[in-house]
């Protein structure tokens, strides 16, 4: 069983988003990082970069394989995860605090409605 | 985040499948078998290969035992290594290609003598029934020649480290640390019949053992229980491509000669008999290279993928065969097939990772090597 906090939202895509106002948190689930395996490498994108909803927005990758990253909501990127680079670990270790990847400054405040909630998530992944 | 969907369709499984599946070993298909992708982590079970030992369930390669008079002729015509350089009585393998007339390789194998009229030969899994048919076409021209394919009967394992052969050795009744590297004895190891070969695809020391079926899973748990670490293909090809071993289908395959991938090594067009792909490959020894295979190493964190594109001065000059990232660098590492002109050590390269350009150079290979 993978651990999925019920006060976030969630993607089928297996990112997770943290509402704090009209800023979200992004990073990837624990039962995504289980099926990654070993993360060794993230590439994240600049601050400033306006996403769209589904846009990649970076890609993280195991020894074996690349996945793309996919944005849950639209907005411009306030801050990225620096930590990460050169300790990608923190994805696999703490992938809801130190795992986290970026900051997002919402479009439309009621697109995070849109997204899944841990109950719909769990679902999702057969937990 | 986008993953790859494993679509399991009907599969062959190996005699030790409800093992890995007990052990928690993550199952995907591989070459039309189910196989484990890894157990604990690619990083551990590398981790275990380099500074210990790891344990493979390689039952899905092919393994074909050629016997009668004519197997060794059979054998020179079939494959381009010399084969009088195995002993009459046997106790030694050596690597070794099936190449067409052309010189494009159709399949890298092991050929294992036993004894003066039989060998095994250990196949590639996604070519088995390519190279069977071949090798059943050719058998025809000889009159005291068997086939068997043995793959569904027998078991291989592997077992691979530096502490790979005193694992092997501390349960087996024949002295398996007095092997040469490639020399191959029949040992109870565990109290299985076994062939144990002092071969493997880590670039690590270690034993390849060849069994029953039905006593694969008891060999494996004795190995097991000694501190081998069960690995997975993902370890498996981390592994071979830190130590610059080609896989087929990636640094060469039929459209590829020995020359493009680094094996005119194992091309002995001098060996005193004819083989099939000898006018050709003669020729291509001594004529200049056009394109090489080379190592490549990342200066940045990216990590190059197979097929990746390679530049030099804004121009394609080569692709990426096989690529990763390499636990012992610490970086992305690839061998890439390019213009022979960008081949030399040092070069500056570029390597196209979506849609970017990033820095490389030509490195020596392998990437690392302790045996």
């Amino acid at each position: 069983m993978s651990s999925v906090p019920a006060d976030f939202r969630y993607t089928k895509s297996h990112e997770w988003i943290k509402v704090d106002g009209d800023v979200v948190t992004i990073g990837i689930t624990d039962h995504a990082q289980e099926e990654l395996g070993d993360v060794v490498y993230v590439e994240l994108p600049e601050v400033g970069r306006v996403l769209a909803n589904d846009d990649v927005f970076g890609n993280v990758e195991s020894v074996k394989a690349v996945s793309e990253l996919y944005a849950p909501v639209a907005g411009e990127v306030v801050e990225v995860n620096e930590a990460l680079n050169n300790a990608e670990a923190a994805i696999n270790e703490d992938p809801y605090e130190r795992g986290w990847m970026i900051r997002v400054r919402l479009k439309n405040p009621d697109e995070v409605a849109s997204l899944l909630t841990a109950d719909a998530y769990k679902a999702e992944i057969g937990e | 985040m986008g993953m790859a969907q494993d679509d399991l369709a009907e599969v062959l499984r190996t005699p030790l499948h409800d093992t890995h599946v007990k052990a928690g070993g993550r199952m995907v298909p591989f070459a039309g078998w189910e196989m484990p992708v890894q157990y604990a982590g690619v990083l551990p079970e590398v981790r275990a290969v380099r500074e210990s030992a790891g344990l493979f369930d390689v039952s899905h390669m092919g393994r074909v035992r050629v016997r009668g008079e004519d197997a060794f002729d059979y054998l020179q015509y079939l494959t381009v290594n010399d084969v009088s350089r195995l002993p009459d009585g046997g106790g030694a393998a050596q690597y070794s290609l099936l190449c067409l007339e052309a010189g494009g390789i159709i399949d890298d194998i092991i050929v294992y003598r036993l004894g003066a009229e039989e060998f095994i030969v250990v196949l590639n899994a996604s070519n088995r029934d390519k190279d069977l048919a071949w090798m059943r076409g050719h058998a025809a021209n000889y009159k005291h020649l068997i086939l068997e394919d043995e793959t569904d009967q027998t078991a291989l394992i592997a077992v691979q480290g530096p502490k790979a052969v005193e694992m092997v050795d501390a349960l087996s009744d024949r002295d398996v640390t007095m092997l040469p590297r490639f020399g191959l004895d029949e040992t109870v190891v565990a109290q299985v019949q076994t062939l144990a070969a002092r071969t493997g695809y880590t670039g690590e020391d270690g034993v390849e053992m060849f069994c029953r079926a039905d006593h694969a899973r008891a060999l494996w748990h004795e190995l097991v229980d000694k501190g081998a670490v069960p690995c997975g293909l993902g370890a498996r090809d981390t592994l071979r491509l830190e130590a610059a071993l080609p896989l087929y289908g990636h640094e060469m395959d039929e459209h590829t000669h020995p020359y493009e991938a680094r094996l005119g090594w194992v091309v002995r067009t001098d060996k005193g008999s004819d083989f099939i792909g000898k006018r050709v490959l003669t020729d291509l020894k001594d004529a200049p290279r056009t394109k090489v295979l080379v190592g490549i190493e990342m200066e940045g964190r990216a990590i190059p993928r197979e097929g990746y594109p390679v530049m030099a001065d804004g121009e394609k000059v080569g692709h990426v065969t096989s690529g990763t990232f390499s636990p012992m660098r610490g970086k992305g590492v690839a061998m890439a097939r390019v213009a022979a002109k960008h081949g030399t050590k040092g070069t500056a390269l570029d390597v196209v990772i979506r849609e970017q350009r990033h820095p490389a150079r030509v490195v020596p290979l392998p990437f690392y090597k302790n045996v």
